[in-house]
């Protein structure tokens, strides 16, 4: 490993040469230097725009993966290759003359919130919401239940999903709590078939474990009903649309409060993802044909506690649900309330896809109720308090850890336009020093910084050799890209 | 220095002179199977699992692409194959341009500097070429939208009665003297945006 070290360091160190060369022919000598944390869409839609609205800046992205694109690389399916492609333009942000990307660099870690404010005008937080909300039920830490997001990151070739190794082999049920993209998304890799699967870039331990599967029967459950269910149209028609799969919805349960009704109305989304359920309803046909993959959609059930095997395995066997009935608590707003009548469901592996939650760091406020970041259009808040006044200079967030973790990656570009818009606003009503009476010593100091610590920044000249290599090995086998699911792999490949 | 990085510190027309040359040389038979404005994107090409996306895409331009990959696009066709369109930006600000028959609204914004998002250049898997027709009269000349341009439209942002997605509205003779308009600025992510309920 010494000598990737080695390698690295003089990789990122004729880089910032070079880059600092570059700077006297093109580049005012004090920009407004930037860093932002984080490389996933709202790290480079910030980056992105923060270079076109500010002709002088210079901005550094870094994060704490080898590798840049965040959720677009982790979290995306492999089945949904076009959804990558915004890669392209990311990849263009990273490239332009005045943007660095630094990966191996962890907040907290291989630098501190307060050394990066030093290093730079401008911090802009980005970097998601890397845990996940618990249920706070009986029970949910037996084995055999997984967050989504963990499963996700483990057929995505995370480097820190790899290890989850799910047990697909002791039972043919799963069941996944939450019905929003995420969760249709798991639902999909454990139904589809996985010749179909081969062809995308699945990291390839998940494909050998889905290929030897026994999972066929999956359960999504959500506390409400169909006029409320949290997917988007594109994916419920995706997975309605696998072959061969067996659908089954209850038709009792796409009957239509008047509250439902103007739900539907108000709402396009709730409206057509409305009517593909219920046309998926009335079409299935009645019983699965035998050995055939399938789903179930279960509406008004809120998970009570899982059920342990009771053979002191410590294993799941099933999930024991409260019925719900939705009661209405605002306009248009519905919550689901317990019944008080019971319901099982067997099943050996739960998927929970209920939502994801940010973790801080030292020295950033955060509001844990909500899991972000107190701020206003933003800028942080010194404290929850929610005092405008009181503002953390120069200091700003964007993305899952400014408005919660929900909407799609274009969700980011309008999140980035509002952040870098009171960033603009900062700098021209001077409440971030100007660059040009206080310099800072932006990237130069921060290389300096992370060589002192023998933390190998790994610049994007190195990601395009991972990049090159994880498609040549995807070639061999027939596959757009083979994954490189370890940090000492990526690393080692950075440095060749 | 890797080609794309010589693309952003190279003027615009020496840059299409260097993409063509290298296309031609390199990558001929993809470039003259996809519409020209892809050998702008230098990225394609780094990435082959978007190439199926492409393949189909140029399937349907294919007509035009034949025409015009031997024509430059400013100057050259004939100006009976190009119709007028207005874009109006988040600003207000209105733009004329001439689209060649068979572009889609997204190439030809791109083409022409015109700021519209296309996050997956044209592959119907994002809502970022929004476009709204502002004449009911041109936008009842479009085909409907497919599902799967409607399953778009679902998370575009500021959506109208008479929003398409730029990737899928392709000039056509009828559409000379169509007005579009980028999405207002002022837009508010969380109001208008999808913003899944919680569970």
């Amino acid at each position: 490993m010494a000598i990737f070290d080695q390698a690295i360091r003089r990789l990122s160190l004729s880089l910032s040469r070079r880059r600092s060369s570059l700077s006297f022919s093109t580049l005012s000598s004090n920009p407004l230097r930037v860093c932002v944390v984080g490389a996933g869409p709202a790290g480079f839609y910030t980056a992105e725009k923060m270079l076109k609205a500010h002709q002088g800046a210079e901005v550094d992205i870094i994060d704490r993966l080898p590798t840049p694109f965040g959720l677009v690389r982790s979290g995306v399916a492999p089945d949904h290759p076009e959804t990558k492609i915004v890669m392209n333009q990311f990849s263009k942000a990273a490239q332009h003359e005045r943007c660095s990307f630094f990966g191996n660099v962890t907040l907290g870690s291989s630098v501190s919130l307060s050394e990066l404010r030093e290093l730079y005008h401008v911090v802009v937080l980005a970097y998601g919401a890397e845990s996940d909300r618990a249920l706070g039920i009986p029970g949910e830490y037996l084995s055999g239940i997984h967050s989504a997001r963990e499963f996700v990151w483990w057929y995505n070739g995370h480097p820190d999903g790899k290890n989850l190794s799910p047990d697909l082999k002791s039972t043919d049920t799963a069941v996944i709590l939450g019905q929003g993209n995420v969760a249709l998304d798991v639902a999909r890799i454990l139904l589809q078939s996985t010749s179909v699967l081969a062809t995308t870039d699945i990291a390839s331990h998940a494909l050998e474990a889905l290929e030897q599967s026994s999972i066929r029967k999956v359960y999504l459950v959500g506390r409400r009903g169909p006029a409320q269910a949290a997917c988007t149209a594109k994916e419920l028609r995706e997975i309605l649309g696998i072959k061969d799969l067996y659908i089954h919805i209850n038709e009792v349960d796409l009957h239509k409060s008047p509250e439902d009704e103007e739900v539907l109305k108000n709402n396009r989304i709730h409206r057509r993802v409305y009517e593909l359920l219920s046309k998926a309803a009335t079409s299935a046909p009645s019983h699965p044909s035998s050995n055939q993959h399938e789903l179930h959609f279960v509406f008004f059930r809120k998970p009570d506690r899982f059920l342990d095997s009771g053979e002191g395995s410590g294993r799941v066997a099933g999930v024991h649900f409260e019925k719900t009935i939705l009661k209405a608590v605002g306009p248009g707003k519905q919550i689901a309330v317990g019944t008080g009548s019971y319901e099982d469901l067997d099943c050996g592996l739960v998927l929970k896809s209920i939502g994801y939650k940010s973790v801080s760091v030292d020295g950033l406020p955060f509001d844990h109720e909500k899991g972000v970041v107190p701020n206003i259009k933003g800028r942080v808040l010194v404290e929850t308090s929610g005092d405008p006044t009181q503002l953390e200079k120069g200091l700003y967030v964007c993305g899952w850890l400014k408005r919660g973790p929900t909407g799609i990656i274009a969700t980011n570009l309008y999140c980035a336009e509002e952040t870098v818009a009171s960033i603009s606003e900062d700098v021209h009503q001077g409440e971030i020093a100007p660059a040009s009476t206080l310099p800072k010593p932006g990237r130069q100091g921060l290389l300096q910084l992370l060589d002192n610590r023998d933390v190998r920044a790994v610049p994007f000249s190195a990601w395009e050799k991972i990049d090159s290599e994880e498609r040549r090995l995807g070639n061999l086998r027939s596959k757009p890209r083979e994954k490189l699911t370890t940090y000492e792999n990526l690393l080692k490949v950075a440095t060749e | 220095m890797s080609r794309s990085r010589l693309f952003s510190r190279i003027g615009a027309g020496i840059v299409k002179e260097l993409s063509r040359g290298q296309c031609t040389a390199f990558y001929r038979t993809s470039f003259m199977q996809r519409p020209y404005s892809a050998c702008w994107q230098p990225q394609v090409e780094l990435h082959p699992e978007t190439k199926g996306h492409h393949g189909t895409i140029s399937q349907k331009h294919r007509q035009f692409s034949s025409t015009a990959t031997g024509s430059d696009s400013a100057g050259g066709s004939d100006l009976n194959e190009m119709i007028s369109v207005a874009f109006v930006d988040k600003d207000g600000e209105e733009t004329d341009i001439k689209v060649p028959i068979g572009m889609s609204m997204l190439e030809a914004a791109h083409e022409n500097d015109i700021e519209l998002e296309g996050a997956c250049e044209g592959s119907l898997a994002c809502s970022t070429c929004h476009v709204i027709v502002t004449d009911m009269e041109y936008y009842n000349k479009l085909e409907d939208p497919t599902d799967e341009e409607n399953d778009m439209l679902d998370l575009a942002f500021g959506l109208t009665e008479t929003s398409r997605l730029g990737c899928q509205v392709i000039a056509k003779p009828e559409l000379n003297g169509m007005r579009v308009a980028l999405p207002a600025a002022t837009r508010n992510f969380a109001v208008d945006g999808y913003v899944p309920k919680p569970h």
